[in-house]
């Protein structure tokens, strides 16, 4: 008997029961399509947008995130060529190859130098946007894909992330709900499942779903908290007031 | 006004063997509360060493004989967490595998249980005690009372009301003192240095005595404190309560 | 490794007698119940939170295979592989089996205790394959030749001049004259040694803190970002977990993260939080191009339908381990193998046996403080209690502790007998400690008199002056 067939039998030994019946496999299945939501804290989801955007500033710079907040996008590429200077950084970028990133008037600090692309070994300053920002935490949601790579948010010392103002939400719920929205595209190498309907992830669903909330940190040394164990030691965001961004920015439409 | 409730007393075996004082200051404290209290003679132990270490058929059957000698009284009474949260908590699992009518009888003794002082407070209305004490104290939360039972602010309350009395918060109070029945016999080493904090701890308050609403917690404390040489008093809440402080405090000798 | 849970009383001896151990677990005692205090204060909806944990787990649970099947249908539609493991050894050669298969040399390693109850790293160094800890923690006990003592701060024993010391010894390339003297040097040099590791790793492999069955992801939940590289980097990524870590959706999981951080470390959230499915896709710039999962079950299903079904809830937060008194005072090495505390008393005898493991729930006062702060309020004290129970019923506990328990159940069992008893020993008792009020040595009482002194019986039973008192109808 495979391990698999063994387990599985055992499972149904130790429960006293055999394969579950077909109304309570369908139950089940229906209890995770409705992906029904668990109690929410009110601390985030009881707020007004301003007050809700205001908490995730407020929460995010509580665990050494720092947060820089512009009016528009034309204002972004002077921002950060400001925090690189005062962080002593070179100006040096490796960007996310993002369309909505396209949109900012790069060319109009032209001392920036920018590379598009996966981080590689070496590059000290990484730029992203990000899918959502979940004010409950301070925690940013990003995912991965061929505009959005993973190692921008982890290889280089100092990430920084362009955060709208619209894409603060209450919740991590609300920002699963907009992962599986934006999930359209079929599957790599979708194998035929027998028979049943589908109950899981949507087709395009990506590989990574990375919630980030302030630098990387340890505390496994006399539990004394260090920033930038591994991953970045800096993480700034500049968060664009404006509400009504170019066509694909942050590509997360706001969720009440 | 209603009829004076009929409560039983259960002693504990600690009491009776080492401090009955500590089980007439409860029965005063009862009697304050317009009880009627009785000590019904067929009681012994509440069998948690035998739970507590896996004996299940010696508890069991130290459980019924309980059961059978608090029959018929209103409520039953214990100046002990630790054996109230016996009754009240763990009866109820031990008898969970018996027939039904035995179960039902393990829980309404159950509902009848109560510790001391939580009993005093939360079902008696109690909300001051007439005793007087000149003396500095602190407060050990005994681990069942505290967990099992909520009795936190209750002791708290009435010590408040005893005139003169003045209580200092025991850093570390619901940190366990390394009692724990056999425990501390069985592991001696690891109790001594939960013991060793818990009395290093109530040395730093400066208070003159430690108080706590479980004999088996204070034996250990205060044989801790007496092998450390600290000179710090501690005697049961019941004592103090009760305006009973005449006697020796616990592992003092009568004068 | 090997268990060393038989010897608890000489490890916990041990334990309390070594003074940097003891400075250690000084600072975790105080430190970890602060910061949790302080986060759930801060978070009104904690205790409803608890209890649907609880309830998601107890779901689960009851529907594990519904879900496990759902899982592993997910995975694969995203690409990845699920490779059961009935038990260590068959995770051990999967694990290998894929790292061969891939011709790898070097393999990266994110925190995992599944990886630590399997032993891999010593099967993979067995097998010519360099296994490589990625969080600081794990990378300095590596280096140490140790066991971690601590599910979540597996170095947590030690002090910076260990660390320092082992840091010493193991980079003799660096300039034996650089200072190491504070922990933020310590870390800026495991950072600048690890880094080329990540690079090279042939293979990455991480643990699971949730396994979703709705979209066939693997979260792992990290403060470092060691987890995220170790994954990321590689052409391989290989989760080993085990079958209990999966809920049904992402909404389940966001609850349980809710109380995750905040039940460990006291965080309002960790700082990596990564849900992860399958390899990379078309067109993606970076990510693994194999992604495995190694789905151990090593006698969990055996707990389900039992008494001790509630244990597999655990999320592995690790409050219970820093709640508990027994832990604090001797550390987690004493408990002898991978799991310590509270949950390790009760997970280890299931795991390595009770007649290994039988001194773990014995080493406990029931002072209950685990139960009071387990994040899906697993009764751990009764558990504890489950295996005594065991214990007694095999005979397996010491023939004069059962004896002086018979006896005394004997004599409780007789009131009359019981009474008289109590009257003769409180009156000699209390006559041969007249003087002092207290022992400072008893020879049948040797455990106790050993650290403290027994203080002496008042010298009468309650019982024989109550009924004094009823006699002569009035006061003592």
């Amino acid at each position: 008997m495979s391990a698999r067939d063994d387990i599985l039998g055992g499972i149904r030994r130790a429960l006293r029961r055999g394969p579950l019946p077909a109304e309570t496999q369908a139950a089940l299945a229906e209890r995770v399509a409705a992906h029904r939501r668990n109690l929410i804290p009110a601390r985030a989801a009881s707020l007004a947008p301003a007050a809700r955007i205001d908490l995730f500033v407020a929460m995010a710079e509580e665990v050494q995130t720092t947060v820089a907040r512009v009016a528009s996008n034309d204002q972004i590429p002077a921002e950060v060529a400001r925090y690189l200077v005062a962080e002593n950084l070179p100006a040096e970028l490796v960007m996310a190859p993002d369309p909505g990133l396209a949109a900012i008037p790069w060319d109009s600090w032209p001392l920036l130098d920018i590379r598009r692309g996966r981080a590689e070994p070496g590059d000290a300053v990484s730029l992203t946007l990000c899918l959502a920002a979940v004010a409950e935490t301070g925690t940013l949601m990003l995912v991965s894909g061929p505009d959005t790579p993973t190692t921008l948010n982890f290889l280089p010392d100092t990430h920084i992330v362009v955060v709208r103002a619209g894409q603060v939400v209450a919740s991590y719920e609300d920002g699963w709900d907009l992962v599986r929205n934006r999930a359209t595209g079929p599957l790599p190498n979708p194998p035929p499942l027998a028979g049943e309907g589908r109950v899981g992830a949507p087709a395009g669903w990506p590989r990574t779903v990375n919630l980030i909330t302030g630098p990387s940190r340890t505390g496994d040394i006399e539990q004394r908290i260090q920033l930038g164990a591994h991953g970045p030691r800096r993480l700034h965001i500049v968060l664009v007031d404006e509400c009504s961004g170019p066509e694909g920015f942050g590509n997360a439409p706001a969720v009440g | 006004m209603a009829e004076p409730p009929r409560v039983a007393l259960l002693v504990t075996c600690l009491v009776d063997l080492f401090r009955p004082s500590v089980g007439f200051a409860a029965v005063a404290l009862l009697e304050e509360a317009g009880c009627i209290v009785e000590a019904p003679r067929a009681q012994t132990c509440c069998g948690q060493p035998a739970y507590n270490s896996g004996d299940r058929a010696d508890a069991k059957a130290i459980a019924r004989q309980v059961i059978a000698a608090f029959a018929g009284y209103d409520y039953v009474v214990v100046p002990s967490g630790s054996c109230a949260g016996m009754v009240r908590v763990h009866y109820p699992e031990l008898f969970a595998d018996e027939e039904p009518a035995e179960l039902a009888r393990a829980e309404a003794l159950a509902a009848r249980t109560h510790e001391l002082v939580s009993f005093l407070v939360d079902v008696r209305g109690m909300t001051e005690v007439a005793a007087r004490w000149d003396r500095s104290a602190t407060y050990h939360d005994a681990c069942s009372g505290l967990r099992e039972l909520g009795v936190k602010a209750q002791p708290r309350l009435l010590l408040a009301s005893v005139a003169g009395l003045s209580l200092t918060e025991l850093p570390g109070a619901e940190l366990c003192c390394g009692f724990g029945g056999t425990f501390c016999v069985k592991y001696p080493e690891i109790s001594d240095k939960m013991v060793g904090d818990k009395a290093v701890d109530i040395a730093a308050t400066g208070a003159a005595t430690v108080l706590a609403g479980d004999l088996g917690c204070l034996l250990n404390i205060a044989g801790k404190l007496s092998r450390l040489g600290i000179r710090v008093e501690a005697r049961h809440v019941a004592e103090v309560l009760a305006g009973m402080t005449d006697t020796p405090a616990i592992g003092v000798p009568a004068a | 490794m090997d268990a060393t849970s038989h010897a608890f009383p000489a490890n916990a001896r041990a334990g309390l007698a070594d003074p940097t151990l003891q400075r250690a677990l000084g600072l975790a005692r105080t430190g970890f119940p602060a910061r949790r205090q302080q986060a759930i204060e801060r978070l009104p909806e904690f205790e409803e939170l608890r209890e649907e944990g609880r309830a998601i787990k107890d779901h689960t649970l009851a529907h594990l295979d519904f879900y496990l099947e759902l899982y592993e249908r997910n995975v694969i539609a995203s690409g990845g592989q699920v490779h059961w493991a009935r038990n260590a050894a068959e995770a051990r050669e999967a694990v290998l089996g894929i790292c061969r298969a891939v011709g790898a040399r070097i393999v990266t390693k994110g925190k995992s205790m599944v990886a630590e109850e399997i032993a891999l790293n010593d099967h993979l160094e067995a097998n010519g394959i360099t296994p490589v800890e990625t969080d600081l923690g794990e990378y300095i006990i590596q280096l140490r030749h140790e066991p971690p003592s601590h599910i979540i701060a597996p170095a947590i024993h030690l002090m910076k001049e260990q660390v320092a010391d082992a840091f010493r010894a193991a980079h003799t390339e660096l300039d034996p004259g650089r200072p190491l003297d504070d922990p933020r040097a310590l870390c800026d040099e495991a950072r600048t040694i690890l880094r080329p590791h990540f690079l090279a790793a042939d293979v990455g492999i991480t643990g699971a803190n949730f396994l979703i069955a709705e979209t066939g992801s693997s979260i792992i939940v990290t403060n470092e970002g060691n987890g995220d590289l170790t994954q990321t980097l590689p052409r391989v990524h290989i989760v080993v977990t085990s079958l209990e870590k999966i809920v049904p959706t992402l909404e389940d999981a966001a609850t349980l993260l809710r109380l995750l951080a905040r039940s460990a470390t006291g965080q309002e959230f960790s700082s990596y939080t990564t849900v992860s499915t399958g390899p990379r896709r078309p067109g993606d710039l970076d990510g693994p191009e194999q992604y495995h999962v190694v789905l151990l079950d090593n006698g969990r299903t055996d707990l389900l339908g039992g008494e001790f079904q509630d244990m597999l809830r655990c999320l592995r937060c690790a409050a219970c381990l820093n709640h508990c008194p027994v832990y604090a005072a001797v550390g987690g090495h004493a408990y002898g193998w991978v799991y310590p505390g509270p949950m390790g008393a009760v997970l280890t005898p299931a795991l390595v046996g009770l007649h290994e493991a039988g001194h773990l729930p014995n080493a406990s006062t029931f002072c209950g403080r685990c139960e009071s702060v387990c994040p899906v309020k697993i009764p751990l004290p009764r558990m504890m209690r489950h295996w005594r129970a065991r214990e007694f019923a095999q005979a397996l506990s010491p023939p004069t502790y059962r004896w002086g328990l018979r006896l005394w159940a004997m004599l409780a069992t007789r009131p009359a007998l019981y009474h008289a008893f109590a009257e003769i020993a409180g009156r000699a008792l209390g006559w041969a400690g007249r003087g002092r009020g207290r022992f400072r040595f008893l020879p049948f009482a040797a455990g106790w008199t050993q650290v403290r002194d027994l203080p002496a019986p008042e010298g009468r039973s309650f019982h024989s002056l109550w009924a004094e008192r009823q006699r002569s109808g009035g006061k003592r």
